[in-house]
């Protein structure tokens, strides 16, 4: 059984971690490329939505490499995701792959399932054993995200361009290499004290969120890279979702689901009455999150026809008045490319900094 | 009280429902315009650009009703059968409008919600009796009245094997009977798609006059029985949450596995989510197991009706020329 499953962000490492950790054969998927999305866009349903296409490229290069075994998430709607692993594995057999597919459906099939069937698959395994790896790959992924979080704050202010990148890879790989619990928490000091050795240049950057769908948000590639280009622009970014988020979402049994989710959630409420899917109520509670902490502006990712974000998306001129907080909006297809990208982003740190002096001189004339 | 009822999206499937109950319930109904090029153009101008064609369409419905009603009637139908969801657009629908649509009246927007049990289509109209100040009694009467006038629709859609516009458009007048008797020398053709775009003389461009004028019989989810359905989707491996896709499929299914069509339309609109991967399996199984000529029709506020003309006459004359082959030349072995 040599295992794979679909990129997302940097959710490779703790996945392999925990399935190693388990004495299974990982096959991670090459890295996305060109390559990866030609394959995707060639053997998917035209209209189906990115992420879809993505991971047929991620799957049929890891098939490619020797995978036999693909783990992917399921889902129960209404969202398309939740049908994605059906019309995926219809797709592959198509093209006379041979393969098995173990889809993990939520509530019944949730995680703990997969690892009782790995239990079964590699029988010398105890419970402690894969408590243990379960235990380590949940750290590498809270490591994953503080490095996420932390470079995102150094990168708009550090003196030397690219030098938090470096950082941010050399500590990837560690995280990656790492297995000892101990070496583990070290690293977590780690992060924090090399990001902080960065020199910067002292000023203090503009502060952009990101909202939208999950994928979008947690892939580089498809997300053209947003977080360092902002970085590379001098914005500071935080996102709405990190890996762990996810993971508890849809891999853990809803009672583990952390509810400081709720609270946000009500502040949708105005503009998105109820739950539509995917995360379109969430994206718009997120924005005002935002608006809320003091953030100069948001972008919202989409792909392509999402259906809950096109919820979410005609909320935004209201909310963003109400809550006078630029917002722009991104749809991402396989045509989206790096270059155009940076000049909008551009344009729209331009209009905030506008914004920000017409404020600020406002305010100024009005004795506030 | 006039509630205004937008002539679109699910008034295809629960118009009789809708204005028996408000009727008996003292209301006055008023139905917007048949969608026309005004009414998209509104609609366009209103919507947020991404969505698909008929909620573009629905807003179009909606601002038409403006300034002719007291109150606008868009539940939210979340869910209307159990474990299932028609799509996330549906979800939202009532916020979309108030987001999107200045100067509303009020809006009736009452969940629909049968997502954990039936039973809620019931506490449904309780909800929205009280909401017109009904008393049990009353709100009781009306819908037992409504009920009965849906399950005549229905059956009747079923049993004659008409469309919802054959018995709620006046221009309708035809005699089913005579076209739709069932005539082993006429092509047999699945008509696949949403109610509210198959049934939108304006979305689908007179799909349903087309096919009728050249005398193609044809059958839709809306004219099978529920348990055909399940048929059809019982090799499903795994269930399918979309209520409108799994009617799609269970009728596909079940009819081309009995060989009873001689092909297949399924009609989409752009950008839609749902039919993105129903279409997909729908297609991929229908070529792959099946052998059986199979047109996509993919509508958007761009689509002409020339080249629509075209692909499906086209596709028609290959269905007749299939017929012919096997009706003239013998099988051998
Ligand atoms: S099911 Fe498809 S056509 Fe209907 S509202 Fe949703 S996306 Fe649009």
């Amino acid at each position: 059984m040599r295992i794979t499953f679909p990129h997302m962000g940097n959710i490779c490492i703790p996945l392999r971690s925990l399935f190693e950790n388990m004495g299974l054969e990982v096959i991670s998927p090459p890295v996305c490329t060109k390559r990866t999305l030609e394959l995707g866009v060639a053997h998917s349903p035209e209209f189906a939505c990115l992420p879809l296409k993505i991971n047929i490229g991620n799957f049929i290069e890891a098939l490619e490499k020797g995978a036999d075994t693909i783990i992917m998430a399921g889902g129960i709607g209404p969202c398309r995701f939740g049908y994605y692993g059906e019309v995926q594995k219809e797709i592959l057999k198509d093209l006379g792959f041979d393969f098995e597919m173990i889809i993990l459906e939520p509530p019944q099939g949730h995680f703990f399932k997969l690892l009782q069937k790995i239990k079964l698959i590699t029988n010398h395994n105890t419970i402690k054993d894969i408590v243990s790896a379960v235990r380590i790959a949940w750290k590498k992924a809270l490591l994953l995200d503080k490095l996420d979080l932390e470079s995102s704050k150094i990168r708009p202010i550090e003196k030397i361009r690219g030098q938090t990148d470096k950082i941010y890879r050399d500590i990837l790989l560690r995280i990656n290499d790492i297995n000892d619990k101990d070496e583990i928490d070290d690293l977590e000091t780690i992060i924090s004290d090399t990001l902080y050795d960065i020199p910067t240049n002292g000023q203090t950057p503009l502060k952009i969120g990101i909202v939208g769908e999950i994928y979008t948000v947690l892939e580089p590639f498809v997300n053209l890279n947003i977080e360092k280009q902002l970085g590379e622009l001098g914005v500071e970014v935080s996102r709405n979702i990190y890996i762990t988020d996810w993971v508890q979402e849809n891999l853990l049994p809803s009672l583990l689901k952390p509810d400081k989710h709720k609270d946000i959630l009500r502040l949708a409420q105005p503009y998105i009455k109820c739950f539509v899917g995917g995360h379109g109520q969430e994206t718009v509670a997120q924005i005002i999150n935002f608006a809320n902490k003091g953030f100069d502006g948001v972008i919202h990712l989409l792909p392509f026809t999402c259906m809950p974000e096109i919820v979410a998306k005609s909320a935004i001129p209201r909310v963003s008045q109400k809550h006078s907080i630029p917002v722009m909006t991104v749809i991402l297809d396989e045509h989206s490319a790096e270059t155009g990208f940076k000049t909008r982003l551009e344009a729209f740190i331009d209009m905030i900094y506008h914004k920000k002096e017409v404020g600020d001189f406002a305010k100024m004339h009005s004795g506030n | 009280m006039k509630i205004g009822i937008p002539r679109a999206l699910f008034y295809y499937q629960y118009y009789p429902f809708w204005k028996t109950f408000f009727e008996s319930l003292d209301q006055k109904i008023v139905l917007s315009s048949p969608t026309n090029k005004d009414l998209l153009k509104k609609g366009l101008e209103l919507c947020v650009d991404d969505a698909c064609l008929p909620v573009k369409i629905f807003h179009g419905h909606v601002a038409n009703l403006i300034g002719k009603v007291d109150t606008i009637f868009i539940p939210r139908i979340i869910s209307i059968e159990p474990k299932e969801y028609i799509c996330p657009k549906f979800l939202g629908l009532p916020d979309m409008i108030k987001n999107s649509i200045p100067d509303l009246p009020d809006i009736i927007d009452v969940d629909l919600n049968l997502y954990k049990s039936k039973i809620m289509f019931f506490r449904h109209f309780i909800k929205l009796g009280e909401i017109l100040n009904k008393n049990k009694k009353q709100i009781l009467i009306a819908f037992n009245k409504a009920q009965r006038v849906q399950q005549r629709f229905e059956y009747q859609l079923i049993k004659e094997k008409i469309v919802p516009q054959d018995i709620l458009s006046e221009t309708y007048k035809i005699s089913q009977n005579e076209i739709f008797s069932y005539n082993p020398s006429k092509l047999k053709v699945l008509l696949l798609g949403h109610h509210y775009n198959i049934y939108d003389d304006f979305i689908s461009m007179n799909l349903i006059m087309k096919l009728r004028k050249k005398n193609v019989t044809f059958i839709t989810s809306e004219m099978v029985t529920n348990k055909i359905i399940v048929e059809g989707t019982k090799n499903l491996s795994k269930d399918m949450f979309w209520t409108l896709g799994k009617k799609a499929i269970g009728t596909a299914y079940y009819y081309l596995e009995r060989k009873k069509v001689d092909g297949i339309i399924h009609v989409a609109s752009f950008g839609c989510g749902p039919d993105s991967l129903v279409g997909e399996i729908l297609e991929k199984r229908t070529r792959r197991d099946f052998h059986i000529p199979f047109l996509f029709l993919n509508l958007d506020e761009h689509s002409g009706e020339a080249g629509f003309n075209t692909r499906l006459e086209a596709f028609l004359d290959v269905l007749e020329g299939r017929k012919y082959f096997e009706d003239n030349i013998p099988t051998y072995g």
